[in-house]
């Protein structure tokens, strides 16, 4: 059976203030499978993803997420969408007045009915998985950067979520933590069958869990397909971004 | 988006197959699907039930299991250390590869949970309160007002060290932008203390006195404090906010690390402009306080504007001037402090900006208020 789309983009054109930020944008990403975008600083990843949750109204064009047409849900729909998604945004977005181990449990409480105590093992659990067991009583602001991005990993994830929404979670990250997490993404989607859409610089991490690549330049695709395929393209941004990586390497 | 008060969370989230149980033997035999719902449906109900039988030991085969996810991996392992607790001896056997690779990665069998951090008793609190209240409002207060104090005669010609046209703009921002509602609440205070106060003189016959009472009240208090009550509440809190929004967003770490003192870029614009336009709108409040006044005796007691004006120059003193005067720069001096040293205070991002404006409102009014007293009496 042809692997089911988990996310859809198609002719997707928006602008800021009278600015185009995303030109006739397309690309797809497939179930159970790692597409990562990648795209220079400014080139309009964060804004790719922000419509498909939904956070900016779609002007034009068409986006499916899970099977649904994003543009016309209704509000339990759409609550039901939001809660087989996993989002990590790209600050971390914690909320600061509630502890590490509150954000991350928020989901399940208000959620599912797992009696308290289960909800705490369940968090110190996925906690655990980003190795961040210990900061489950500090609050956001009392944790560093690469901290705070576990920890907003370990909330994306709380849900066992189908479907992972992650924007630069690498960046900042030190380099066994990336590895970590990039086994931990790769286990969620081994073990889990979770599709991962990700925004990410760190070739390394590209290298070790990317299947499909969507390459966005000035807010057009432009270059969609696999590693390998990536790695020998012609098209001269995205050769530039792998060429660094190959100097690297030597 | 709003969430409906109703949760019905159970459609959302997982497949119709439930997690089905059938217990024979020694082993509780899972079947169908373990997911979030589900693992709250085992972690309540089949542990009332197990634990009410109170096997000696236990096995939790998986063999039929089609499909898990961390909770219900988590789930299994709290039936089971919860059961342990109980003496029952519990193993977890059976299930496909994959379900013994979750098992392996979410299963922290025993999480090591982190405790609470200890808390104090209320005498260590208590101890703790005043001790913090000491060393570091009292002390962190004067440290701020002698910096603050120290650069602003240091700076005083030297325009350099402060962003140009800083002050002129924090003075239309405290001084100018404030005179309207100066100028409408002095009045209606004035107005309505004249107009209550007629009644009880004009039964002694003692009409001519309401321009004693208007010009004093007004002078020596109304002005004055409902000046800084208000200054307080526009300028106090929009200082402590723009300050702690600038260290929350790292601003002042910025200006630092660019030689820039925050102090003496950001705190000491905003005291001269304080210091300089508190005056007039003190010089605003008593006018119009006074001018209140005086349309009351007029309105109630007939007293016109020439005999008031007559009498308003017997009654006003020099002295009265001298006072508003120094009251002036006292409580712009309390206003602008109390809203920095906050406003330098703020913790814990976002969230503790609205918390520190508050506190410096509250504060700084508090302040003002106490001061008046204590220069009502030395006045006097
Ligand atoms: N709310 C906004 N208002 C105006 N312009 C915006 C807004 N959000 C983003 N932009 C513009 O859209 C463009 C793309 O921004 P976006 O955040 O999507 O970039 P990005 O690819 O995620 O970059 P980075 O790798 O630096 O995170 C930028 O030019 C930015 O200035
Ligand atoms: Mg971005």
């Amino acid at each position: 059976m042809e692997p089911q789309k988990v996310v859809e983009v198609k002719g997707l054109t928006a602008s800021f203030d009278e600015k185009e930020i995303l030109k006739d944008v397309s690309f797809s990403a497939k179930k159970g499978e790692v597409t990562v975008i990648l795209g220079g600083s400014g080139s309009g990843k964060t804004t790719v993803l922000r419509h498909l949750l939904g956070l900016i109204p779609l002007t034009q064009g068409h986006i499916e997420v899970l099977g649904k047409d994003i543009s016309n849900l209704t509000e339990d729909e759409q609550l039901s969408l939001y809660l087989q998604l996993g989002v990590f945004y790209q600050n971390g977005a914690l909320l600061n007045s509630l502890t590490v181990g509150e954000n991350v449990g928020l989901p399940l409480n208000q959620h599912s009915k797992i009696p308290k105590p289960l909800v705490e093992e369940i968090v110190t659990m996925k906690l655990g998985l980003v190795n961040l067991e210990y900061a489950y009583h500090m609050f956001p602001s009392q944790l560093s950067g690469g901290m705070l991005k576990r920890a907003a990993l370990a909330r994306a994830i709380a849900m066992d979520p189908p479907l992972l929404f992650c924007d630069e979670p690498g960046a900042g990250l030190d380099p066994i933590s990336l590895e970590s997490l990039d086994n931990l993404i790769l286990n969620l989607k081994n073990l889990l069958g979770m599709s991962v859409l990700m925004v990410t610089h760190e070739v390394s991490s590209i290298m070790r869990v990317a299947d499909h690549i969507v390459y966005l330049d000035e807010g057009k695709v432009v270059f969609e397909g696999t590693v390998e395929n990536a790695m020998k393209s012609d098209e001269p941004s995205v050769k530039a971004f792998f060429s660094v990586f190959r100097n690297q390497q030597k | 988006m709003k969430l409906k008060k109703k949760k019905k969370p159970l459609q959302y989230i997982t497949n119709d197959d439930r997690l089905s149980y059938r217990y024979k033997g020694n082993t509780l035999y899972l079947s169908g699907n373990l997911k979030l719902v589900e693992s709250g449906l085992l972690a309540r109900n089949v542990l009332k039930k197990l634990s009410a039988l109170k096997p000696s030991a236990l096995f939790l085969n998986l063999d039929q299991l089609e499909d898990i996810d961390s909770s219900g991996v988590m789930a299994l392992y709290f039936v089971k250390g919860k059961l342990a607790e109980k003496g029952t001896h519990v193993e977890i056997e059976g299930g496909s590869e994959i379900i013994r690779e979750k098992l392996e990665l979410f299963g922290y069998e025993n999480v090591e949970k982190v405790s609470v951090p200890p808390r104090r008793n209320y005498l260590e609190q208590l101890g703790g309160h005043v001790h913090h209240f000491f060393s570091s409002y009292v002390y962190g207060f004067l440290v701020l007002a002698a910096n603050v104090f120290y650069w602003s005669f240091a700076d005083l010609f030297r325009r350099k060290t402060r962003r140009e046209g800083e002050v002129v703009n924090q003075a239309v921002l405290i001084g100018v932008n404030a005179v309207l509602i100066v100028l409408f609440m002095s009045f209606v205070i004035g107005l309505v203390l004249a107009m209550h106060s007629s009644g009880q003189l004009q039964v002694f016959g003692a009409n001519i006195f309401i321009v004693d009472l208007t010009v004093l009240a007004v002078m020596s208090q109304m002005g004055p404090l409902i000046t800084a009550i208000l200054v307080a509440g526009r300028s106090g809190s929009a200082i402590a906010a723009e300050i702690a929004t600038m260290k929350v967003t790292a601003e002042l770490d910025a200006l630092k690390t660019m030689g820039l003192d925050p102090i003496r870029f950001v705190v000491v614009p905003k005291l001269y402009a304080a210091l300089i336009t508190m005056p007039f709108l003190i010089i605003v409040a008593n006018v119009f306080g006074i001018f209140g006044g005086g349309l009351a005796g007029y309105i109630y007691l007939d007293i016109t504007p020439e005999v008031f004006i007559n009498r308003m120059g017997e009654v006003m003193q020099n002295k009265d001037l001298l006072t508003g005067f120094v009251k002036s720069q006292v409580y712009a001096s309390i206003i602008v402090l109390t809203g920095s040293f906050y406003g330098f205070r703020v913790e814990r991002g976002a969230e503790g900006v609205g918390k520190v404006t508050t506190i410096a409102v509250v504060v700084s009014i508090s302040l003002v208020i106490l001061a008046d007293s204590i220069l009502g009496l030395i006045f006097y």
